[in-house]
């Protein structure tokens, strides 16, 4: 056979692919359960940084054990105990006719058109036993990819204690500057909600006038970034507004946090 | 023997990838801001060129000459997905940072231009050397620039404080410039400026 020849090339072909793509498939295969942990400690390292509470160097199980995972019904606005919120997997709660909430297009700020009925919050609560921080998922569209973020609220369930992502495919650089740690020290002290209970909280397009009154509703926008940042400013006010938490966040102000 | 210790050992600073072919300049760019993710990039690096010079050069007289450069390409990228598949699993923090830097690996001129230049050519043995050599010519290049951009814009060593900023409460102003890419066209520039008025042969002649 001629090392130019049809009958050739197709051979080398087929078995170049054929060997290749076994090596990656046994890569990917191989490492998958690895990874899968690393993904959930990067989760969980996120819900502590978010809340303020991590702490460089110590374990992350240690750290996370004062942190207590509670099941939302959002159709309720309450604590449910249908599923176990260590193992609910939201993502696909998200897909099943079961438990799939189809978000009203006219609602959809976030883009991402339906999302789970139930959704996992994280407390953080003191020795008293009283709430101290709330941390709640968010997600939505950034410019090319969803973005997975927690945001950590404080007491009084309007003050941001802390917000950002642990997951997206924005482009580094540019919308992948959510995860600069100069960014994200905007947040803490911001406020979602208004006097009257409106929710307000917004990316700019552009920096915030620290002089203006609305300014502890605003965070600056990222140059080079519009889109991302409008995404990040609408995943919010979807998420904290009428179709996301804020009705159970209005209940859980007035009742507490019941056992 | 001279042969192959020439081989291993130009690459370094006579024929250096970075300095005199001005390859591989996109990831000198954006990686090198720390010193830790240039040793995982140049590891990663050095690893892909030689196993794809080494895989190449086994079934070189194998590959059709029409369809090469794609048979060099798809070693090149599942060499690179392995890569970045241990990386995910071994160095979550360290492949969190490179993102995107691991998979253009693929797009590297340096790992296709000695695929093409020299193992399509060459026994195995010493594509070996030439893939380990070049890959040590990018490191060299790569270490540099970082060691230059994390000291003198965030006073650090691999993380370690060298200089205390004025913003920690020491005494040195960090400069901002040695953190974003651009700072590293001027080291680059000025590493070749060096390397060629030591080795007076690289200068191109002016037209």
């Amino acid at each position: 056979m001629s090392r130019d020849s049809t009958a050739k090339v197709l051979t080398v072909a087929f078995l170049l692919c054929l060997i290749c793509s076994i090596l990656v498939s046994a890569a990917a295969v191989g490492l998958n359960s690895r990874q899968e942990q690393n993904k959930i400690q990067e989760k969980r390292k996120n819900i502590l940084q978010a809340a303020g509470l991590y702490e460089e160097g110590r374990p992350i199980e240690a750290q996370f054990e004062k942190i207590q995972p509670r099941l939302v019904d959002l159709q309720q606005d309450a604590f449910s105990r249908d599923f176990d919120p260590i193992t609910f997997d939201s993502r696909a709660a998200a897909r099943d006719p079961e438990t799939r909430y189809r978000i009203p297009p006219e609602q959809d700020l976030a883009k991402i058109k339906s999302r789970s009925r139930y959704k996992v919050v994280y407390l953080v609560m003191n020795n008293d036993g009283d709430l101290q921080q709330l941390i709640l998922p968010v997600h939505g569209k950034g410019l090319w990819s969803t973005m997975y973020g927690f945001i950590a609220l404080a007491d009084d369930l309007s003050t941001i204690n802390g917000f950002a992502f642990y997951e997206h495919g924005e482009t580094p650089g540019l919308g992948g500057e959510i995860d600069n740690p100069a960014w994200k020290k905007q947040w803490p002290g911001k406020k979602v909600y208004g006097p009257s209970g409106e929710t307000r909280i917004d990316v700019l397009k552009g920096t915030v006038d620290r002089a203006s009154a609305n300014a502890v509703y605003q965070v600056d926008g990222l140059a080079g970034a519009t889109l991302t940042a409008r995404g990040v400013g609408n995943l919010l006010r979807y998420w904290m507004g009428e179709d996301g938490y804020k009705p159970f966040l209005e209940k859980l102000k007035e009742e507490g946090v019941k056992p | 023997m001279s042969k192959a210790k020439d081989v291993f050992l130009d690459p370094l600073f006579n024929k250096n990838p970075i300095g005199l072919q001005i390859l591989g300049i996109c990831s000198a760019l954006a990686v090198t801001s720390k010193l830790e993710t240039v040793v995982a990039m140049c590891l990663a690096v050095t690893f892909v060129i030689t196993g794809s010079n080494v895989s190449i050069s086994l079934i070189r007289r194998q590959i059709p000459s029409n369809i090469r450069i794609i048979v060099e390409i798809t070693i090149i990228a599942t060499l690179v997905i392995i890569v970045d598949q241990f990386l995910q699993a071994y160095a979550f923090g360290i492949s969190k940072q490179l993102s995107i830097f691991v998979g253009l690996i693929i797009t590297n001129c340096i790992v296709l231009g000695r695929a093409e230049g020299f193992a399509m050519k060459n026994p195995p043995g010493l594509s070996f050397l030439d893939g380990v050599g070049n890959g040590l010519g990018y490191s060299l290049v790569l270490l540099l620039v970082a060691f230059f951009r994390e000291l003198l814009g965030a006073g650090k060593l691999l993380g370690i404080t060298i200089l205390s900023t004025t913003n920690e409460g020491g005494w040195y102003l960090p400069n901002g410039l040695m953190l974003l890419p651009p700072s590293a066209f001027f080291i680059i520039g000025l590493l070749i400026w060096i390397l060629r008025t030591w080795k007076t042969d690289q200068i191109e002649e002016e037209n």
